[in-house]
């Protein structure tokens, strides 16, 4: 069973009609106890990151999502979900993140080259910099959907994909059970199913990284 | 790279397509579900429905077969047509539609726009807008594209913008319909004045019209077009292919 961590920011229907599509067993919830019992966790996430973050902060389930990944459970991030799982963001103002990777959620404004427009919008290729379970379908240059204002910057070791627009910007992350994807692959045809997919596969597959 | 997105359109009115279509291997060639999924797996970057529809039953009934093409088909959605008040937002919303686009309701009532952005972010907010020249001026028109505003459109859509239209569907009335090529003049202006993406609608005839859109106008972010398509007169393999080949950056699917 598949979790996706309901605190109230979002809309669920494609993530969860996808899910369902790829034949994954799935629930929307805000219960501790469900999300302690699925086998993997999904952290969806739209709007500003400060709100997300108090939200997810007041409804308690940073701590149980914290645990539950530092115990070893998958878990994705997918677009504001992903950024959540980093230290920090400058937002408009600074943030604190889950910490559960290395890493800090800055704006496009002012950092990409002013031509750009902003949000980066669109679909866009994946450049694969290492390869990872998360992206084991995937090959270079394939296109994906991203809606973002802000990225990711210095993820280190966990950054396994970028996407070229003005900057090389984080696309995915993985470090061991700990995922993100900056663009929605719920929205992103066959290649973001088989994202989907890969991360809904079997465990062992999921750690055969290590 | 960013790449330019291809849009087909499609006008549902008592929860049919209404504009003819030709397919091999469709067998319900007004089906909103099955051509929404053939433009799908034809490499469509994004599908735009338009509710034409007056009554409350046809609302209904295309609420319900957005939620049928939500569950089976996964790239973004943009639904119009009707879209008067946040209500209405929140019903195609729900249903699975990504993005919703506004036209005669914000110009109804233009804090519309800066309500839903505030709801639902700016991504969600798509400006529509059907424009014609009158006397030498953009002129925005209202109800389909029937009745004169009397609004200069430059400044509107940079208003609407203002206030939280993440994306902006110019349709140009004086090239649509005419298929003699996009309203480059009219777009140019448009992607002046703003600086989200700009898509173009009205005037697709055949692939050049595309690629001399692309080429011309680099800030124009997608084409949309809707009976090009519903007749096969274009593909969007061969479409993409042919853009591909010019050098302008495009998603390809197979």
């Amino acid at each position: 069973m598949i979790a996706v961590v309901d605190y109230g920011v979002g809309n669920l229907f494609s993530l969860r009609s996808s899910l369902r599509f790829i034949g994954a067993e799935s629930c929307v919830t805000a219960d501790p106890e469900t999300l302690i019992k699925a086998d993997k966790l999904i952290l969806p996430g739209v709007g500003a990151f400060g709100d997300a973050a108090a939200k997810l902060r007041q409804s308690g389930l940073d701590q149980v999502v914290i645990e539950e990944a530092k115990g070893g459970k998958p878990l994705l991030g997918i677009c504001l979900g992903m950024q959540l799982l980093f230290e920090k963001s400058l937002e408009y103002g600074e943030h604190a993140g889950l910490g559960l990777l290395k890493g800090r959620v800055v704006p496009m404004e002012g950092t990409l080259p002013s031509e750009l427009k902003i949000p980066h919008i669109g679909w866009n290729a994946l450049h694969i910099t290492r390869q990872s379970p998360l992206l084991r379908y995937v090959r270079e240059g394939d296109c994906v959907y991203f809606v973002h204002s802000f990225y990711a910057a210095d993820c280190g070791e966990s950054l396994i994909a970028t996407a070229e627009y003005g900057a090389a910007l984080t696309a995915a992350v993985q470090q061991g059970n700990v995922m993100g994807c900056q663009f929605h692959p719920e929205k992103s045809g066959r290649v973001g199913l088989n994202i989907l997919r890969a991360f809904c596969e079997e465990e062992q597959e999921m750690k055969s990284e290590e | 790279m960013i790449t330019k997105r291809i849009i087909p359109c499609l006008d549902v009115r008592d929860g049919r397509v209404v504009k003819g279509v030709n397919f091999e291997g469709l067998s319900d060639v007004s089906s909103p579900v099955e051509l929404a999924r053939h433009y799908s797996e034809s490499g469509a970057d994004e599908l735009v429905f338009y509710d034409i529809t007056a009554s409350y039953e046809g609302r209904a009934l295309f609420t319900d077969i957005l939620r049928q093409v939500a569950e089976t088909i996964f790239i973004p959605l943009t639904v119009g047509g009707g879209i008067n008040t946040i209500e209405d937002f929140d019903r195609v919303l729900k249903c699975g539609a990504d993005k919703v686009s506004v036209n005669s309701g914000a110009i109804r009532n233009p804090a519309l726009i800066g309500e839903a952005a505030k709801k639902y972010g700016d991504q969600c907010v798509v400006l529509s807008v059907d424009v014609k020249r009158v006397d030498g001026e953009f002129r925005v028109f209202a109800k389909g594209g029937r009745v004169d505003t009397g609004m200069e459109a430059i400044g509107w859509i940079r208003r609407c913008v203002e206030n939280g239209a993440g994306e902006v569907v110019l349709n140009s009335i004086d090239t649509d319909g005419v298929k003699r090529g996009f309203d480059l003049e009219m777009l140019a202006a448009v992607c002046e004045a703003v600086r989200v993406p700009v898509i173009a609608s009205g005037g697709a005839g055949g692939v050049e019209d595309f690629v001399t859109l692309f080429k011309t106008l680099p800030a124009v972010d997608a084409g949309l077009a809707a009976s090009i398509f519903h007749f096969g007169e274009v593909t969007i393999p061969e479409l993409k292919a042919a853009l591909k080949q010019e050098g302008i950056p495009v998603r390809l699917t197979i």
